[in-house]
């Protein structure tokens, strides 16, 4: 019944994370759903007027303030006394959610509005072509962190978002994946069903910036999941709930596979040290599988 | 009922009339003590709202556009560095065509960082498809935002207002104001009936991407609205609030011993308030001056300056605010609109007082008026302190 609340027909590429994860989310959410949505590719290939691909109402605004502008919508929900029949969704890429729209999302979080908020993270500023932003892995190749004689790439690890919006107490944070489709859309359900702030960060490859087959979205999110590079996780009331178990991959298994760490594979220190990132995720949050 | 009010609570009491659903301020001098009061009344439940204290004011700003496109009347107020940071959002809510009302407490930009009153941070502005009205006294404040309100939630409009109200001189100022009973302002300003929602019985999708082909009508329509419909519909709705409240404007300029003046000074603001007594006090000694005050700064109200000033010899320009690097903004407006005609005062002269705060005193009019005299200036600086410019390093 709810098949057809994000519409086909919109201009995404081939192969792009973020249309189907947007899809899975609407989905998981039903059509008493508004959205606020940044500025980004999501907005742009879904809205071109005089279409939308948007069977719920929709609201763009900025680039940095849909966490502020839902929580006007649900105000207004609130002094209507609607709020109890709606679901609000805040949503972005990395770019709008972690950089130019992070201190909207903290406003958000901390004031206690009864929203959804979901960053769609593809690691860069995809609309722009390809630049780095706060979300982008360490030494990934963009435009704004290309690789040179004196550059390997982007110089820091990932911002720890769900960490962040985790440290302001509110009722759930957990990462997700288009690799695990009914995960996704378990954690969106989850969410709706608690009062109060809610943040997902939903792991979305971009074949043209990440430069990987547009056949092989799933495979390169599905082993971001299992070399420990993106783990899935789960904070309820800031209380670790749950996590994706695995049977660690080495990292080249992930790296591989797309053009934006194609530097990195022949150089034994690079790779050491982003497997030490993984490394470091697996111990953090538990990640191992027992073994059988 | 006539009370002695200081002006940010008289104004907090006017929009408590006006019932917004939704209220998001952020703190900035001096504006800070309207969404004070406006807070208090909503703890102590005279006032049935949802009050946002958000982050920042370009939050404030996402805020209140969301509650006015989920179709509820809403409301926030700023100042300088405030009303700057919220910009980008602003020219967004016209864009959209959400009718919001914001108060402005016009104060100086920084750098160097000034408090104190001037124009600049509204002014600055004039560009964003918001209607700008500006109030000379704290009566005028609080009639205003009834106004701007009525104007903006028209359905021929469906633009945002701004109410500039001088900081300090007049949110801080304390006057006898009548104000206005909730009957009255019911009477006056319907409640707020959106044309289009944010509502899943009829989903709609809002602030979408317009190519080439469709961005340039929707600017088109924005400027048609306050070319047409608002400067008419302003005067009109001036009209049917003097048969409310029994207080005439005319919404767009006042003109004050016009008639038969030789000098006229045309300002915006509470200057007007000190202008107005120098022309009394002037036309009691058989001197032939007036004012022409603007009320509403955008739409630019041409036509109706034209017919006032066409048979004037000499008119004096206050700005309270510059165009850095060219003509001040209000004295390029009243010369342009001169432009090519026939009949014109053949002296424009433009002069730039208050910045920062410096009082514009009844010597500093005289001043003016006195300059008129000679040839016509452009942007001269009244009351300037020439010891403060010398150069005194090597």
């Amino acid at each position: 019944m709810n098949k057809h609340l994000f519409a086909s027909g919109h201009t995404a590429c081939s192969g792009c994370g973020q249309s189907l994860a947007a899809r899975l989310v609407l989905e998981a959410s039903g059509p008493s759903t508004i959205i606020a949505n940044n500025t980004g590719c999501l907005e742009v290939f879904t809205t071109k007027y005089p279409e939308s691909a948007w069977e719920v109402p929709f609201i763009h605004s900025l680039f940095e303030n849909s966490a502020a502008v839902a929580s006007g919508v649900e105000a207004a929900l609130v002094y209507l006394k609607k709020k109890e029949d709606i679901h609000v969704i805040a949503q972005g890429g990395d770019g709008g959610t972690a950089d130019i729209g992070v201190q909207a999302l903290s406003g958000m979080l901390e004031r206690g509005h009864d929203i959804l908020y979901v960053c769609y993270d593809n690691e860069a500023y995809m609309n722009t072509g390809i630049q780095r932003s706060g979300l982008t892995p360490f030494n990934a190749n963009t435009t704004t962190s290309p690789v040179g004689s004196q550059s390997l790439g982007n110089i820091r690890p990932k911002k720890p978002l769900p960490e962040i919006a985790n440290a302001h107490a509110i009722a759930y944070v957990t990462t997700a994946t288009v690799a695990f489709p009914q995960d996704l859309q378990r954690k969106v359900k989850k969410a709706h069903s608690l009062k109060g702030p809610k943040y997902i960060q939903v792991h979305v490859p971009c074949p043209l910036g990440w430069r990987h087959e547009s056949s092989l979205t799933l495979e390169v999110a599905k082993a971001a999941v299992e070399t420990g590079l993106f783990p899935l996780i789960e904070y309820e009331n800031g209380k670790l709930i749950g996590v994706r178990k695995i049977a660690p991959k080495p990292v080249q298994e992930y790296l591989k596979l797309q053009g934006r760490f194609k530097h990195l594979l022949k150089n034994s220190e690079a790779l050491k040290q982003l497997q030490e990132i993984a490394d470091y995720n697996i111990q953090k949050y538990d990640l191992r599988a027992q073994a059988t | 009922m006539r009370q002695f009010l200081e002006g940010s609570r008289a104004i907090a009491e006017t929009i408590k009339l006006c019932k917004p659903g939704v209220i998001s301020a952020y703190p900035i001098t001096p504006q800070t003590h309207i969404v004070e009061e406006l807070a208090q009344m909503v703890a102590n439940g005279e006032l049935d709202s949802q009050f946002v204290n958000v982050e920042s004011e370009h939050s404030a700003a996402s805020v209140v556009l969301g509650a006015v496109a989920t179709g509820v009347r809403a409301f926030t107020a700023t100042s300088s560095q405030g009303l700057i940071y919220m910009s980008e959002v602003l020219f967004n809510i016209a864009g959209m065509r959400l009718p919001l009302v914001l108060t402005c407490a016009n104060r100086a930009m920084s750098a160097p960082i000034s408090i104190w009153n001037d124009h600049q941070d509204s002014i600055s502005l004039r560009d964003t498809g918001w209607m700008q009205f500006y109030a000379e006294n704290i009566q005028e404040a609080v009639d205003l935002h009834l106004i701007a309100y009525r104007v903006a939630e028209d359905k021929s409009v469906m633009l945002p207002a701004m109410v500039c109200i001088d900081g300090y001189i007049l949110t801080h100022g304390i006057e006898t104001v009548d104000m206005p009973s909730q009957q009255e302002v019911e009477e006056f300003l319907p409640k707020y009936k959106p044309l289009y929602k944010l509502d899943p019985r009829e989903p709609l999708t809002m602030g979408p991407l317009a190519d080439p082909d469709y961005y340039m009508e929707t600017r088109y329509a924005i400027q048609e609205t306050h070319k047409k419909e608002v400067l008419k519909l302003i005067p009109a709705i001036a009209a049917d609030f003097a048969k409310t409240f029994n207080r005439n404007y005319n919404g767009l300029i006042e003109l004050y011993h016009i008639k038969g003046a030789q000098k006229v000074i045309v300002a915006m603001g509470s200057v007007c308030g000190s202008i107005k007594q120098v022309v009394g006090e002037l036309r009691a000694k058989g001197k032939k001056v007036g004012l022409l005050k603007i009320s509403t700064y955008r739409p630019f109200p041409c036509k109706e300056i034209y017919e006032a000033l066409k048979n004037i010899p000499k008119v004096a320009v206050v700005d309270k605010a510059l165009s850095l690097g060219s003509l001040p903004p209000l004295a390029s407006e009243i010369r342009a609109l001169f432009f090519g005609k026939k009949q014109k005062p053949s002296v424009i002269s433009s002069f730039v007082a208050g910045l920062g705060g410096r009082d514009v005193t009844k010597e500093s009019i005289k001043e003016m008026l006195r300059q008129l005299n000679t040839k016509e200036k452009t942007g001269e600086f009244i009351d300037l302190k020439p010891e403060l410019l010398r150069e005194n390093y090597e």
